[in-house]
């Protein structure tokens, strides 16, 4: 069987320009898109704040558990069906009148409800410090693997190639957190994890092309780079579809099967998965050769 | 060739025996006791979202225990300067931490000087001014003590927890430190996360002082604290509505008798009311101490104070010798265990604070691993009947390496004592749609190779070769992005982090080292001429 037959030879480097084109707007949009909600919807993760999980054992409105925090004030409450007859509570502050939010939570539902009608499932809380350095760490812990990306393939390969890398690896990152801020899902840990994922997975997918522009440059070296570049992209795209269809096979497995906790996570990861596939063929190798063009008109310029 | 194959195929069995090996006690509890004796005991770790649990990042003020020193040292110098009829005047601790106080004459100063050298070694004097014969000084604990102090704090702090934990029953607990100020505490299975955090967070400072009977409760409220006094408050219950009441008393600020002399904290049951209370026994110091104290007090009130909060003022009937006290109260029953937990394992020597808290109750708990357990099979399952549409039967080579390295990678975990987090079963899924891809990489260069017409044998040789570097290349980039998660994540993310990379490096070995015994086995013996690729 065979998805992609053998002698294909579509003109990816032609398509080049469209291709960035519409790279750059899907970033426009991205970032116009975190701009216009007023930045991320950061979760408790980073924004601090406690998120208190429970099920109930009969359907309980939304009405009736707003209710019972009357008595201990909590107003600025968001709640949020999550399941059956469970509901997410989420609330920006961490304690009040030196006690806990979700021990108050817990105590204003037994005073009202009766301590068996729920079940605390989960609560998270974290404080506005570690929120704080939650987020600093989260971003260096992208950036920093951008650069080890880059260095490793300036490294295995040539500086070029590292640039397209890099720059692919920016695309697939802004787009998904763009995708994210779009359907205004929640900016959290898991989700800076999926992004580290895709990350890899992304550099993973761009490098076994490059590895065949490395192989085929070597062959024949009269070749024209761009030549080059869209015969590596037509043989390895088999591989590259073939790839991105199983992972997305399995993703959709833990997006659907999964369970709530991680179902944001699956989501990013099933985005990245098709922005990274998109990426390597049409972003990262057609920048290995605007990047040459752009360093040989220089060089040109100089003589 | 047969030899080769051999010694390879034997090396893949024993890796696949050792895995099994680690793994078995995690699959099952019911295994014959002969087995039980041969194979490790220990099961995969499943992390605090997998089992339940309760995940704490408390923050020592340790600053708070230097003030509480510096406050004991200055009313401590005010005693001694008493009574050695030194002269001084306004001897205070301000906020930012400094003894100040005033010398009026050379003859107390010249005392103070010999006073401050013998006694209180550990103090620097931070300003000094002379204004017609009168000096006035501020005294400051010097900075490499105030470091021991707050180390001490947090290591005081560790211990304490540690104590508090183990009373309360927990087994396997985690605790320790991280950073210069923080206890990171970690309890399986904690069933009832709000008293968990109550008996770990307490404080527990208990202290007795006397009510001031001399002034007003009603004229201290109204602004006028007089000196040596201070206002706190208790609770009681309104016989007629059953609310509980806040009670305003004013104390004495001294504190006569501490936590620190409690040699035991038991509940017991008042006869009377089948109340809980909780009976304090005093060490010998402590005793004879309680013993001066009621002596010299009788008729009088004396509060417990607990954490600032008073529990009760009862008056002093009688002398009390042989050092036994109780607090009363109107408590449940679990507040007076804690309570007496709390006491027995001693006060924090300074307050703490919970940064982060994550708890996962025992059924969300369950539901995860079940949950992930579905999402493994069927993706596996999807993967596995795609590999053998797609590839034949070169695709049930692939889909045999996927099961073993599935089987390896578990075994790894429980071998190397990693914890399984719910982003590791992700991890896990993960895994298996990127470990056929090495297979995936192969088998498209053997098709490519068959294509220009060689023999399955070449192409074999041909693709393995071809596709070794590539597949080198990429599963090192994203080993990279898992090491930095690694440095990055907490808990679940890390337990993601390593699952990842430990199925990485497994997968390339099942993908390519024992699909290719496979392939080799079946190209030796039968001499085939053709694949089904």
């Amino acid at each position: 069987m065979e998805f992609i037959k053998p002698g294909i030879n579509f003109d990816f480097v032609g398509k080049m320009k469209l291709a960035f084109g519409i790279s750059i707007a899907a970033m426009v949009i991205s970032i116009a898109s975190v701009i216009w909600h007023g930045g991320l919807n950061y979760g408790i993760d980073f924004a601090g704040g406690t998120l208190v999980q429970l099920k109930f054992q009969k359907a309980t409105s939304t009405e009736q558990i707003r209710n019972a925090f009357k008595p201990i004030g909590l107003q600025s409450v968001v709640i949020q069906p999550y399941g059956d007859n469970e509901v997410v509570v989420r609330i920006g502050d961490v304690a009040a009148g030196g006690k806990d939010i979700s021990s108050m939570i817990d105590e204003s539902l037994k005073a009202a409800l009766g301590a068996g009608a729920y079940e605390v499932r989960r609560v998270e809380m974290v404080g506005p410090k570690v929120g704080k350095d939650l987020t600093q760490k989260a971003m260096l812990a992208i950036v920093f693997s951008w650069i080890g990306m880059l260095i490793y393939i300036a490294w295995r390969f040539e500086f070029r190639y590292a640039v397209g890398g890099i720059l692919a690896l920016v695309h697939d990152t802004v787009i998904t957190i763009g995708a994210m801020s779009l359907l205004n899902k929640e900016f959290d840990l898991t989700i800076v994890a999926a992004l580290l994922t895709i990350i890899g997975y992304s550099i993973n997918d761009t490098i076994v092309v490059f590895d065949r522009i490395r192989e085929n440059a070597r062959k024949n070296i009269k070749q024209p780079l761009g030549q080059v570049i869209n015969d590596s992209i037509n043989q390895t795209l088999s591989r590259t579809i073939l790839m991105s269809f199983t992972v997305f096979l399995v993703l959709l497995a833990l997006f659907f099967f999964g369970g709530a906790v991680i179902h944001d996570f699956s989501f990013a990861l099933l985005v990245g998965v098709v922005v990274g596939t998109y990426s390597s063929i049409f972003v990262a190798s057609p920048i290995v050769l605007v990047w040459e063009k752009l360093r040989s008109s220089k060089s040109k310029g100089k003589k | 060739m047969l030899k080769s194959i051999k010694l390879r195929a034997l090396l893949a069995l024993i890796v696949c025996l050792a895995g099994l090996f680690f793994l078995i006690p995690s699959l099952t509890s019911d295994l014959p006791d002969v087995w039980k004796k041969y194979l490790p005991a220990d099961k995969i770790r499943l992390g605090l979202d997998l089992q339940g649990g309760m995940h704490l990042v408390l923050e020592v003020r340790a600053d708070k225990a230097v003030e509480t020193t510096t406050e004991r040292i200055a009313n401590d110098m005010r005693e001694t300067l008493m009574d050695k009829k030194i002269r001084f005047r306004n001897i205070e601790r301000t906020t930012a931490n400094l003894i100040v106080l005033e010398l009026p004459d050379s003859a107390s100063r010249t005392a103070f000087e010999k006073l401050l050298k013998d006694n209180y070694p550990e103090l620097d004097i931070v300003s000094s001014q002379i204004t017609e014969g009168r000096e006035s000084l501020s005294l400051k604990i010097k900075d490499k003590r105030a470091a021991d102090i707050k180390k001490m704090a947090v290591e005081q702090s560790l211990e304490t927890i540690r104590n508090r934990v183990d009373q309360f029953g927990i087994t396997e607990p985690e605790i320790i430190t991280q950073g210069d100020d923080r206890i990171i505490v970690q309890l399986p299975g904690v069933k009832d996360a709000a008293r968990a955090k109550n008996l770990i967070g307490k404080t527990a400072l208990l202290e007795f002082k006397l009510v001031d009977e001399e002034n007003s409760v009603d004229g201290a409220l109204r602004g006028i604290v007089p000196d040596g006094a201070m206002i706190a408050y208790g609770t009681t219950i309104e016989r007629d509505t059953g609310r509980r009441v806040r009670v305003p008393y004013l104390l004495k600020s001294k504190t006569l008798l501490a936590g620190g002399s409690l040699e035991n904290a038991q509940v017991k049951i008042s006869d009377r009311f089948g109340e809980p209370y909780v009976a304090l026994k005093f060490n010998a110091q402590g005793a004879k101490d309680f013993d001066r104290i009621t002596a010299e007090n009788v008729k009088k009130r004396l509060a417990i104070v607990l954490d600032g909060v008073v529990h009760s003022a009862p008056v002093i009937q009688e002398r009390i010798s042989g050092g036994d006290a109780q607090i009363t109260g109107s408590f449940a029953m679990e507040e007076a265990k804690d309570l007496a937990i709390v006491l027995r394992a001693g006060a924090l020597p300074a307050p703490v604070n919970i940064l982060e808290e994550r708890t996962v109750g025992p059924s969300l708990g369950q539901d995860s691993i079940d949950q992930g357990i579905r999402s493994v099979f069927l993706g596996g399952l999807l993967v596995a009947l795609f590999m053998m549409i797609y590839y034949k039967l070169s695709g049930m080579v692939a889909n045999i390496a996927f099961i073993l390295n599935l089987i390896i990678i578990l075994g790894t975990l429980a071998a190397f004592k990693a914890t399984l987090t719910l982003p590791g079963i992700a991890a896990l899924v993960l895994i298996i749609g990127m470990a056929v891809d090495a297979n995936v990489l192969i088998y498209e260069r053997v098709r490519e190779e068959l294509r220009l017409g060689k023999t399955p044998r070449a192409a074999i040789d041909a693709g393995y070769a071809k596709a070794f570097v590539t597949i080198l290349d990429s599963n090192l980039t994203t080993l990279i992005a898992a090491l930095f998660l690694f440095g990055f994540g907490t808990g679940p993310i890390k337990g993601f982090a390593v699952t990842l990379s430990i199925g990485i490096i497994i997968s390339m070995f099942t993908a390519i080292f024992v699909t290719r015994i496979i392939f080799d086995f079946f190209i030796w013996k039968r001499k085939i001429q053709s694949i089904s690729i």
